[in-house]
């Protein structure tokens, strides 16, 4: 890796709740290189969806806040901006796609004006030449009768189409990042293909780069570059998509790797469940988050967190059994 | 158990349903309704089900997965057909022994029990209901017997369902549709709520209770890996009907609909070179509306290999070989179209 878009640094953001404050992400370290895919891994939880809406700056305060870290994109550290100035990143240099389309679309203006809205508020262009830019771009998101489809509200549109116009209105300005939390989550399959692919196309285009926010290790296998494996509010692992799958580190990684039915494997394969449930951000463990469900824990683990550490080319692990 | 002796053996026929259709009708008005149209929800499903097998019933929102199993369960009256639970016709039927005979366990584990109640008491209800428990030792006994089932401790019996996790809060769902020991238990998306590590926990527990107790289960669900894993036949259904059935192996080797083909082709392989080599079919659109269902076969509309037959004539569910196929590329008299031969994009 030469250069990177995005280098979030040792990010912690805390909540405060009724039971304590929680510490959602912790400590953590990653980076994006211009045009690659990362997928961030993760069950309920785990901190994925905090970890993005922390890099736009869009945890509510209170009860959240950005206790800690940097978040250097493009060289600028986003958490020393003004308001103002990461409202103008926001849609323009950096897009986001959220699970739900129907809530993040606003139901009273029509498709074309949400998308045509981003393209005048940062480029300052006007309305009607913003409004000829969406046409293009829902005819380039593969929205069927465009021009028609541009004045019409968001209940016209099926679940797929929404999620196409929310993909549009993201690609709008052009960014060179796009976070996607669970995009598809909501879709059927064979209309989930359809929109990964079609993301996939056209971040490889335009040589945006993309973070996955996903739980579907088959998603994962077939979309991503390099994934992000959380657990409790900490990065476990860090690799290629081909090391996550073929040499995974931590007993975590491995463990869901086991548990997971896949679609080609051999029959009457048992699967390996991961006994107990995901950890309670408000009561973690001193030590390894994971230690409670690992087969492998020793007495170490409960006690000492792991720190992240190399174990490969391109391959961070925070486990206790690598450093033996 | 008592039961014991006059069990009949597995592999024979549990249920069979026959030309299944439920309709709802659509109406517009408060005070003087009037149908405005007609939803076929489901729309001549026809399978059988052995002792002991589990078929999955496979296909997107829509499809009529859930109302099938539903009709089954007799909650939605079947508008035409046919519905014979252990040689019994009880399609028009309210109450009676199938009542006990087949159970449900629902999708999510935190609204499908009642938080007020204690889990001794989600799990006996039905034995208090259907009169199935004559003293109250016995009754404790039941219980701590089928948590113990389940993979709970007896212990547990005195907690309420928030002090448990996912995965245990749908053991406990499987614990009380176990309690009047049925033949035949309905799992409508029962790990989909459930995270990903968890999921296993309790698909593992359905196999080794169906291994132990010759349960049969019809497992409807959206995840294709999942049912793969569970099913041993497995039912595929598009707008209403089934366009195909088959053993689990032959469907995945060899799936012989196009909509089956895209289906699994859609279903990423958690590997990355797999992935990376596999041949991939991507459907166009979405899937329409049951309201205004496409005439002929009702796939052709995003079907890559729709001939002019298909648009205007509906295929049925025909035999091929060991497997059912509704499709005119596979109809009687037709040469079989090999699935390496249909196009991949």
């Amino acid at each position: 890796m030469t250069e990177t878009l995005l280098s979030v640094q040792g990010l912690t953001t805390r909540f405060r709740t009724e039971r304590g404050t929680v510490t959602a992400v912790d400590d953590v370290s990653f980076d994006v290189a211009p045009g690659e895919t990362l997928a961030v891994v993760g069950e309920s939880g785990s901190g994925k969806s905090v970890t993005a809406l922390s890099v736009l700056r869009l945890i509510p305060n209170p009860p959240g806040q950005i206790t800690g870290g940097r978040i250097l994109f493009e060289g600028q550290d986003l958490l020393k901006l003004s308001d103002a100035q990461m409202q103008a990143i926001r849609g323009d240099r950096i897009a986001m796609i959220f699970q739900e389309p129907m809530s993040s679309l606003n139901p009273s203006l029509t498709i074309g004006l949400q998308i045509a809205e981003p393209i005048h508020q940062h480029r300052g262009t006007p309305w009607g030449k913003a409004m000829e830019l969406a046409r293009g771009l829902l005819e380039k998101v593969a929205i069927p009768d465009a021009a028609r489809r541009l004045h019409t509200y968001p209940h016209h549109y099926s679940g797929g189409m929404r999620q196409r116009a929310m993909i549009a209105m993201a690609l709008a300005c052009q960014p060179r990042l796009i976070i996607a939390d669970e995009p598809t989550t909501a879709l059927d399959v064979t209309v989930q293909a359809q929109i990964l692919d079609l993301l996939k196309d056209l971040t490889r285009e335009t040589g945006a780069s993309l973070i996955l926010i996903t739980h579907d290790l088959g998603v994962v296998a077939r979309y991503a570059d390099r994934v992000v494996v959380m657990y409790g509010g900490r990065v476990v692992e860090q690799a290629s998509a081909r090391t996550i799958y073929r040499n995974p580190g931590h007993p975590y990684t491995r463990g869901l790797l086991a548990s997971v039915p896949r679609l080609d494997a051999a029959a009457g394969e048992r699967l390996v469940p991961i006994e107990g449930s995901p950890p309670d951000l408000a009561a973690l463990p001193a030590g390894c988050a994971f230690a409670p469900r690992c087969r492998q824990a020793t007495a170490a683990c409960t006690a000492t967190r792991p720190a992240l550490r190399r174990i490969g080319t391109d391959h961070l692990n925070a486990c206790l059994l690598d450093e033996r | 158990m008592s039961a014991e002796a006059t069990k009949p053996a597995r592999g024979d026929e549990l249920l069979r349903v026959e030309d299944l259709k439920v309709h709802f009708p659509l109406t517009r008005g408060v005070v003087f309704q009037r149908e405005i149209g007609i939803v076929k929800a489901v729309d001549g499903v026809s399978f059988t089900l052995q002792r002991g097998e589990t078929l999955g019933l496979v296909g997107e929102s829509g499809c009529g997965k859930s109302t099938t199993s539903l009709a089954v369960l007799r909650m939605h009256p079947a508008t035409a057909g046919r519905i014979v639970f252990e040689g019994e016709d009880i399609t028009r039927q309210t109450r009676g022994l199938f009542r006990r005979r087949m159970q449900m366990v629902y999708q999510d584990p935190y609204g499908s029990l009642d938080p007020r109640m204690k889990v001794a008491d989600i799990v006996g209800e039905p034995l208090v209901i259907h009169k199935a428990t004559p003293g109250r030792a016995e009754y404790r006994e039941r219980v701590a017997g089928l948590l113990a089932t389940v993979g709970l401790l007896p212990a547990m019996a005195d907690r309420y369902p928030h002090e448990f996790s996912g995965g245990q809060r749908q053991r406990i769902g499987i614990a009380r549709a176990l309690a009047l020991e049925p033949s035949l238990v309905i799992c409508d998306e029962p790990v989909s709520a459930l995270d990903v590590s968890i999921q296993a926990q309790v698909i593992n527990v359905l196999m080794e209770l169906q291994e132990r107790l010759a349960l049969s289960y019809l497992f409807v669900a959206h995840d294709l890996a999942v049912v793969r894993h569970i099913s041993h036949r497995i039912a595929v259904m598009y707008l209403g009907r089934i366009v195909e059935i088959a053993a689990r192996d032959d469907l995945f080797r060899e799936p012989l609909h196009p909509y089956t083909q895209a289906l699994l082709s859609a279903v990423p392989v958690a590997d990355p070179e797999v992935e990376a080599a596999r041949p991939r079919t991507v459907l166009r659109g979405e899937v329409p509306s049951v309201l205004r269902p496409p005439p002929g076969c009702r796939f052709h509309p995003r079907c890559p290999q729709a001939m002019a037959v298909c648009r205007t004539e509906a295929p049925p569910l025909a035999r091929f070989g060991s497997r059912q196929v509704a499709c005119h590329l596979h109809g009687p008299g037709v040469i079989p179209i090999r699935p390496a031969a249909a196009a991949h994009s």
